[in-house]
């Protein structure tokens, strides 16, 4: 089978799936190599590959890395802002009251009551995790725009450094041995403690594993829904359901600016949470 | 035939693979996006923002315990202020009521002082009256007493007849009325 061949073949199968394909929503949704300005046309973005000891490596650049990094562009622009006007005087004016209040939040309503003593030395990545998970998903919302934090590839990556960050903070108060011993529960038989330990370490694992999921299921369905919402339309092929829809899609993106939100809220305040279980074991 | 098409798909450019794919590429961007973000904020504004606000926090707090301090200091004078004000009331009337009482004692040395003064004078004038009605009594008994002479003399002198006799008399009496 040569590539013309598959090719054709391919063709054939886009042609053939246009008719009830739905693939156009998963393709609003998924990671692509273009950024999507139909019907304005689409700009594709460069192909990156390099050799790393023979293995390819691709870092082709995304839709999710150019919006991933616009929301740096948008963070960083924006606190060099507000911590000009902090430098400049005590009390807070404009933006950086918003942004005060938002921090004033991760800090003493996630950071000061999960972590506790010492918070303080997490407060900058538990910070920089919320602003940026609520940038990428609000930057979903945006006509043209595309979320970030739907991408499993990129939440599993979120959950992994808040995985990091947990282990090395349990492991910097408690001692590398201390940390392991501390996660078996006080009063267990002997005979129990391996089974504990394995047990455990899974519990290590899952949480991580449930960061991630949580984040991308959640950013996920509100954009499927809300396409599949208006694709109601296109499928009944009638006028009389555009109003209907368009409120339930309206009414589906207003609950995404919340779920937007919450979910940056619940992310860094599972990963502040396990932060204090790993510093404070014996709690 | 599923799988077939999917595979197929997927060959055409990766764009249609399912949403669980992960992309190897991507985590090596997230990791170098968010590990930039961490680091830029972290000293842009993490930093003296979180420091600004502990800063504030410590403001805060010391002005009101400032702010307490002051006030009871406030509350202390403004007793010690209403206690003096009480002193100084009693004072006054203590004051006020001493006066009283001197004035009255005053008033009332003064009145007998008055009075004994006034009936030293009334007693002087009574004895001085007494003195001239003594004086005068004197005066008249001396006068008297000489005109009984002088008419005796001039009876004895000039007793010639009863006429003559009656008509001294009468101009004795005449005399003495006449004086």
């Amino acid at each position: 089978m040569n590539l013309d061949t598959v090719k054709t073949a391919v063709d054939t199968l886009h042609s053939a799936g246009e008719k009830e394909d739905t693939s156009w929503i998963l393709e609003h949704v998924l990671d692509g190599n273009y950024l999507d300005f139909t019907p304005f046309g689409k700009i594709y973005l460069p192909q990156i590959h390099f050799n790393l000891f023979g293995i390819d490596v691709d870092l082709s650049l995304t839709r999710h890395v150019i919006f991933m990094w616009l929301a740096l562009v948008i963070l960083v622009v924006l606190f060099i802002k507000v911590g000009k006007s902090y430098r400049n005087s005590l009390v807070p004016k404009g933006i950086s009251n918003l942004v005060e209040v938002l921090i004033l939040f991760v800090k003493d309503e996630i950071a000061k009551p999960t972590i506790g003593k010492g918070h303080e030395k997490f407060l900058p990545y538990l910070l920089t995790v919320f602003f940026f998970i609520l940038t990428c998903n609000f930057l979903g919302l945006v006509p043209y725009g595309s979320t970030a934090t739907s991408n499993i590839s990129v939440t599993a990556t979120l959950a992994i450094i808040s995985f990091i960050v947990i282990q090395i903070g349990g492991m910097m108060k408690n001692g590398v041995f201390g940390y392991f011993k501390g996660l078996i529960p006080h009063g267990v038989p002997a005979w129990l403690i391996p089974i504990m330990f394995v047990v455990e370490i899974l519990g290590l694992f899952t949480k991580p594993f449930a960061l991630a999921i949580r984040l991308f299921a959640n950013m996920t369905a509100g954009h499927i829904v809300i396409l599949a919402l208006l694709g109601l339309i296109f499928i009944l092929k009638t006028v009389v359901v555009i109003p209907v829809s368009v409120a339930f899609a309206l009414f589906i993106y207003l609950l995404e600016i919340l779920v937007a939100l919450i979910q940056a809220y619940i992310f860094t305040m599972l990963s502040s949470l396990f932060i204090g279980m790993a510093v404070h074991q014996d709690h | 035939m599923t799988f077939l098409n999917y595979g197929l798909l997927a060959l055409s450019g990766g764009e249609a693979g399912g949403p669980l794919d992960v992309n190897p590429g991507l985590i090596i961007w997230t990791v170098v996006t968010f590990v930039v973000l961490l680091l830029v904020l972290k000293k842009v504004a993490w930093k003296p923002i979180l420091s600004s606000l502990d800063e504030r926090e410590k403001f805060i707090k010391d002005s009101l315990e400032k702010a307490e301090v002051a006030q009871k200091e406030a509350e202390k004078l403004i007793q010690d202020n209403r206690e003096s004000i009480t002193k100084a009331e009693e004072e006054a009337q203590k004051i006020v009521a001493q006066g009283r009482d001197y004035a009255e004692k005053l008033k009332a040395q003064m009145l007998e002082e008055s009075k004994a003064e006034a009936k030293k004078m009334i007693d002087n004038a009574k004895a001085e009256i007494e003195r001239k009605n003594q004086e005068a009594f004197n005066n008249i008994k001396d006068q008297v007493a000489e005109i009984a002479v002088n008419a005796a003399e001039k009876i004895i002198k000039e007793n010639l007849d009863k006429e003559k006799n009656t008509q001294l008399v009468n101009k004795l009496i005449d005399e003495l009325q006449k004086n």
